[in-house]
């Protein structure tokens, strides 16, 4: 029981901390790449727009 | 019913008589024939099931049930029967032909539900402060009608209001037809009939005592069916969306419909002891149980009370503005910080107690991560006003949704607080709890489900506005003085409880006894039991207002076209 706790809080605290930050920074490149500058511009109208 | 005919633009009565109907080449749709077929089928099994129970609780909503899926197929034949030959277009004259019926029944429903569910919860505030009014009834003791509470305001009102909106927003935002013909009215009709048959159940004592997922296991069952076909049609809808870019708030609808169906998968992993029993027994057994069962019920915070809710956040607020999303980067980071992170929250629930240490640390580490995502999210509705907080001043239904967001920021910071581990010995079991999840419920779910279903009324019955924005008015300060009676009792009681249960005395005695407390607590379940009628008054106030808006002869079409987002041509 003691070994499982063991070996599973270390998978967590290494590779499950380098998942979820690699995640996140997916995420923050998405979010804040110069790129698409113009396509949220025109998203964060979405609701405005009539048909 | 005469929401489903009157919606699809269709008269009532004998369909083939009706002028102007083509109804030439005419055939039954799979859907149509399956469905009918299906529910013809359970009326039978369920006539068989009441029949053969010995629980007469049991049998009743097997009757129901009979009844309800008998109803469901003259519904569909009717249906088909009153309908031309083609079915309606997605598109009429290049302009999606929205399908707003569903809509509007959740909206109405919502509305009903929500009065319901103030009125109860009102009853039980009174109950605890006056227990003679549990009238010695089975039916209407505390501990059934409790529940019965908490699924109204949260499921039956919080419920019809993310369906009713999401059903908007994702046409809305998609451009596109709501997919399907039958299937939102089977989502929606489905639902609300699982909500009967989840409130009468607890009244008539069938629960299976997990906090928030009390139904038994047939009504588990039965809304796992009509949740899949939820998601499907949502996503069916986004499928056929004439917008290249899916717009956030889709992504918090859809992460609600998502985890809340696995959530309830999980949570309610039991076995029926016979089809002929309301009884189950779940697959999990002791702090197992009691681990899932707060993952399940913390995440029922996280996804159904704040990523649905945030959805309307992100649409209703700058439409009602006129303002563009502050900044739809932190929209997208909000998103995928605040879903990551929220999963993890639930063991804050179980501190000291038979759970592992590391599990509860673990969950009080991401409540205060979620500080973050929770402010981030806050600060991008609040800040969508730049430019138009002059509109604070003129506009109450804005001024309700944007002191809704305060409130969320409040109770999101007041959460991860208690979540932590000294802070929740003084906090846990006290009525303490019952505020913040008041602050979090009646401030920010009800706020922007009422600002939402404000808006929405007058632009899906096409009228210029509501019938009084004075009568908004009167149910914002009306409300929110309920709101803030309610929880500054809450916090003094539940402090005052959380000091007196740990005081002791100079010979290490404990100082008071339990029924010393309840009796201190008194005068602040009175202020509570207060704070609740204003808030139920608001409401009322509130129904009275959207029935005559509904009323009201005059369209909006005269002088508003352009700004009126309603105007969709009749199917």
């Amino acid at each position: 029981m003691n070994e499982t706790y063991r070996a599973l809080a270390e998978f967590a605290q290494t590779w499950g901390l380098l998942y979820f930050v690699g995640i996140f920074l997916c995420v923050l490149a998405y979010a804040l790449s110069p790129r698409r500058g113009k396509q949220f511009e025109d998203a964060a109208r979405m609701p405005l727009r009539e048909d | 019913m005469t929401q489903l005919h009157s919606s699809a633009g269709e008269g009532r009565g004998s369909g083939a008589t009706e002028p102007g109907v083509d109804q030439s080449g005419k055939k039954m749709t799979f859907g149509e024939g399956g469905l009918a077929f299906v529910f013809a089928v359970l009326t039978l099994s369920c006539i068989t099931v009441a029949a053969k129970t010995h629980d007469a609780a049991y049998a009743f909503h097997a009757y129901l049930s009979a009844f309800a899926s008998l109803a469901a197929v003259f519904v569909i034949l009717n249906r088909y029967a009153d309908r031309p030959a083609a079915l309606p277009a997605r598109e009429i004259e290049g302009k999606p032909n929205y399908n707003f019926g569903p809509v509007k029944f959740a909206t109405l429903a919502a509305m009903f539900w929500g009065i319901a569910g103030f009125l109860i919860g009102v009853i039980i505030a009174f109950q605890l402060a006056f227990p003679w009014l549990n009238l010695d009834l089975p039916w209407t003791a505390f501990g059934r009608l409790r529940p019965l509470h908490t699924s109204a305001v949260i499921f039956a009102f919080g419920g019809n209001v993310l369906i009713g909106t999401s059903f908007y927003v994702v046409q809305r935002t998609s451009r596109a037809r709501l997919a399907g013909y039958l299937a939102p009215w089977f989502v929606v009709l489905g639902y609300n009939f699982f909500i009967v048959i989840a409130g009468t159940g607890y009244l008539l004592g069938i629960t299976q005592s997990k906090e928030y997922a009390e139904p038994e296991w047939y009504a588990d069952l039965w809304l796992t069916v009509v949740w899949v076909t939820y998601l499907l049609v949502y996503l069916a809808t986004l499928w056929r969306r004439q917008e290249p870019h899916i717009y956030v708030a889709n992504w918090f609808y859809l992460a609600f419909i998502v985890t809340i169906a696995m959530l309830h998968l999980g949570n309610n992993a039991s076995i029926p002891v016979s089809v002929f029993s309301p009884k189950s027994y779940i697959v999990w057994s002791g702090v197992q149980d009691a681990m899932v069962q707060w993952w399940y019920g913390h995440n029922a915070v996280g996804f159904f009370l704040t990523a649905g809710f945030l959805a309307i956040m992100y649409y209703f607020i700058p439409k009602r503005a006129d303002r563009p999303v502050y900044s739809y980067r932190l929209s997208i980071i909000h998103f995928w910080a605040l879903i990551f992170i929220y999963i993890w929250a639930g063991p804050h629930h179980l501190h000291y107690t038979a759970l592992p240490d590391w599990a509860q640390t673990l969950g009080m580490t991401f409540s205060i991560i979620l500080w973050m995502p929770s402010w981030g999210g806050m600060i991008n509705g609040l800040m969508t006003l730049s430019g138009a907080w002059d509109k604070l001043r003129t506009d109450p239904v804005l001024r309700m949704m944007v002191v809704s967001v305060a409130f969320y920021g409040m109770s999101t910071f007041e959460g991860p607080l208690m979540s932590v581990k000294s802070v929740n010995s003084l906090s846990h079991y006290t009525d303490w709890t019952i505020g913040h999840v008041h602050s979090g419920a009646l401030g920010w779910v009800a706020y922007i489900s009422f600002g939402a279903i404000y808006c929405l009324v007058p632009w899906l019955w096409q009228k210029r506005e509501l019938y009084s924005l004075r009568l908004v008015n009167w149910h914002f300060w009306i409300s929110t003085i309920g709101i803030v009676f309610y929880i500054s009792a809450m916090w003094v009681a539940g402090i005052l409880q959380g000091l007196m249960w740990r005081a002791y005395t100079s010979l290490g005695f404990l100082e008071y006894s339990f029924i010393e407390t309840v009796e201190a607590m008194h005068p602040f379940y009175i202020i509570r039991a207060l704070g609740g009628v204003l808030f139920l008054v608001g409401g009322l106030i509130m129904a009275f207002n959207i029935f005559m808006t509904i009323r009201q002869p005059e369209t909006a079409e005269a002088d508003t076209g352009a700004r009126n987002p309603s105007l969709v041509p009749a199917e």
